[in-house]
């Protein structure tokens, strides 16, 4: 299962964004990765997230393996709209 | 008993027990594991050791700095949980990887590439990988480190050195006093101890073999002597120095609400110098009318990125707001020298008091410049700022500096942000172009402040951290008396505030000569605040002014010490 979106606050995925998104990541029991300038990485792990250097603008491919993917993928895209800073 | 002697860099006495402060910086070296499972297990309680920690020091920071500055033991502890980090290290391990190293490896990569993304705050981060890495190597490694800040009981410290990270965490209630092996008169150490007013002596030999720590000991930070195991004629001496220190002191406390004004009515400032904002509290209890050098170098040294605008903003606005409508003097950024600051990457050089430092890097180095300018202009809004720049050697460099001032200042306004647009502005006078330029430079900006550290180091060609010149580095060198008197005459003649921030404002055999030039304001540790506004108020401006005028006509140093000593 996958999606693809657009970090479209200031920060980008950076900060307490970042920590949130891999908090949230972290509640579900599938392997979720995310995909940005050309790396995949573990969407759990804070410092891979952090690696990404995720800026805004930056489009990301979510992809998520397991029994609860696909709620993974909505709640995390709903996270990330909500972002505005 | 035995005695050792240093050099006494800040006043008073102290009795107490010695605390030894030694930190560990170990060897991570791969070694060949005979036993994986032990080392998954070594780790795995470091783990469980290390968040623990991290979870005291949370609650303690909370209670003490605010939820705000406790939050980085929460990232460091997201860091610890961080499943690609700890899987990481579990592989390594199985791999064939001694703990420690397998941490290593696994922080250095994480490093290495948040090294490559060109963010600010991304490269924050590095300084707490390092640091949670450290903790977890330390603790695999049994090694125990003992903090300033978990101190209990009432002690000494004795220290190789200690840096402003060391110190800004320390319980200040039960620290009685410094030694060190390292440091000078304006080495950190005296700063802080100074600061606090606590005594410090620096400059003690093979200081872990003195020391074994618990003994009992009495600092002298008058004469630098340090007794072991004191004999009771030594004990019952220094109990009455300390009691007499202590009541000259407590006489001193009523100064603390008054104005600074001669007996015949003459008015004069007493501010204070401080490092960072947890020294305000030093600056209100002793009644400073302001701060006078506000160095914020020390928000730039001992961390591997740049302080943010917001960050410095956060500083700024705190300083200003607990001085109410007092002056604040925040000076820019004055690395280099005898300061470090990782996050520049400054390379070595032959000469650095000469070299690439303050004003020039900022300069050259806009970026850093105009963001601690923009912090300051934002932060001016919340009370009285200052800003003033170190080391203007020519008036191109001055004017430079305040381009870049009203740079700042438009992009500002077209940003519609809030800020000090009139703020006053100023330059240290501390080098000897500047010094006889001054007639010029005063006619470009709102005031002088004199720096007499690095102006004797200049004037008269004597590195102050060099041990071996010490005896040349001399305040009574007629020269500077001179100098000094021509740099306030063409401040007063421009009509601009002339103030002197360097040691020689709170050295009490220079006050009244001072007065007599005609300076307008001295700068001085917190703890010395007091004493210089007592002497002011106790002189006359007929005695000071015919100490200023024969001090002028001295030949020797000897007779300018002469003169100011004892009048003749």
């Amino acid at each position: 299962m996958e999606k693809t979106l657009v970090i479209k606050n200031k920060t980008g995925l950076h900060a307490r964004p970042a920590a949130l998104f891999s908090q949230k990541a972290s509640s579900f029991a599938s392997d979720i990765k995310i995909e940005a300038n050309g790396k995949s990485i573990n969407a759990k792990s804070i410092l891979s997230v952090l690696s990404l250097g995720i800026t805004q603008g930056t489009e990301i491919k979510l992809t998520a393996e397991g029994p609860d993917g696909s709620q993974a993928l909505d709640a995390l895209a709903e996270l990330i709209s909500t972002f505005k800073d | 008993m035995l005695k050792l002697n240093g050099i006494g860099v800040s006043e008073g006495i102290a009795f107490s027990k010695v605390f030894i402060y030694k930190k560990e910086n170990p060897e991570i070296v791969k070694k060949a594991v005979k036993d994986t499972e032990a080392e998954l297990t070594k780790f795995k309680s470091a783990l469980d050791e290390s968040e623990e920690q991290l979870d005291l020091l949370y609650k303690k920071a909370c209670e003490e700095l605010g939820e705000e500055d406790a939050g980085i033991f929460t990232a460091h502890k997201m860091f610890l949980e961080d499943p690609e980090f700890v899987l990481g290290i579990r592989e390594n391990i199985n791999s064939g990887d001694n703990a420690e190293f397998a941490v290593k490896k696994v922080a250095d990569s994480f490093i290495e590439s948040f090294s490559l993304i060109d963010d600010e705050y991304i490269r924050e981060r590095i300084a707490d990988i390092k640091d949670v890495s450290e903790r977890l190597i330390k603790n695999i490694m049994g090694i125990k480190e003992k903090s300033l800040s978990d101190i209990e009981e009432e002690c000494i410290i004795a220290a190789y050195d200690l840096t402003p990270s060391d110190t800004a965490a320390m319980n200040k209630e039960k620290i009685k006093g410094f030694i060190t092996q390292i440091g000078g008169k304006t080495s950190h150490t005296s700063i802080i101890a100074k600061t606090i007013g606590i005594p410090a002596v620096v400059g003690v030999d093979d200081i872990f073999k003195r020391f074994k720590g618990g003994e009992n000991i009495i600092l002298d930070g008058f004469s630098g002597s340090v007794f072991i195991s004191p004999d009771e004629d030594t004990a019952v001496k220094y109990m009455e120095i300390s009691v007499n220190y202590n009541n000259e002191k407590n006489k001193l406390k009523k100064y603390t609400e008054r104005e600074t004004v001669t007996s015949d009515g003459k008015k004069y400032k007493v501010f204070a110098n401080i490092a960072n904002h947890h020294d305000v509290s030093y600056v209100t209890e002793n009644g400073a009318e302001g701060i006078g050098l506000f160095r914020t170098e020390f928000i730039f040294m001992d961390r591997s990125s740049l302080p943010t605008e917001d960050e410095q903003f956060e500083i700024y606005k705190s300083v200003l707001e607990s001085m109410a409508e007092k002056p604040v003097i925040i000076r820019t950024l004055d690395i280099g020298g005898d300061k470090e600051a990782q996050a520049l990457n400054l390379s070595k050089e032959a000469n650095p008091f000469m070299g690439y430092r303050a004003i020039r890097i900022c300069l050259d180095r806009k970026d850093i410049f105009k963001t601690q300018l923009r912090a300051i202009l934002r932060a001016g809004v919340y009370g009285n700022a200052e800003i003033m720049f170190p080391m203007i050697s020519s008036v191109e460099e001055l004017l430079k500096a305040k381009d870049v001032l009203n740079e700042v200042k438009n992009e500002l306004k077209s940003e519609n942000a809030e800020f000090s647009e009139n703020i006053k502005t100023g330059i240290m006078i501390e080098v000897p172009s500047a010094a006889l330029i001054s007639d010029i430079l005063a006619k470009n900006c709102d005031f002088f402040s004199i720096g007499t550290n690095d102006l004797i180091q200049y004037f008269t060609a004597v590195d102050r951290t060099n041990e071996k010149v010490q005896d040349l580095y001399n305040p009574y060198n007629p020269a500077i008396i001179r100098i000094l008197n021509y740099i306030i005459f063409n401040g007063l003649k421009a009509g601009i505030t002339v103030g002197m921030c360097g040691e020689l404002a709170s050295d009490e055999n220079f006050t009244d000569m001072l007065c007599g030039f005609g300076l307008n304001e001295f700068s001085v540790n917190p703890s010395s605040v007091l004493k210089t506004r007592r002497n002011i108020c106790l002189s006359n401006s007929k005695d000071n002014e015919k100490k200023a005028s024969d001090v002028l006509k001295a030949q020797s140093s000897d007779e300018v010490k002469n003169i100011l000593k004892n009048g003749m």
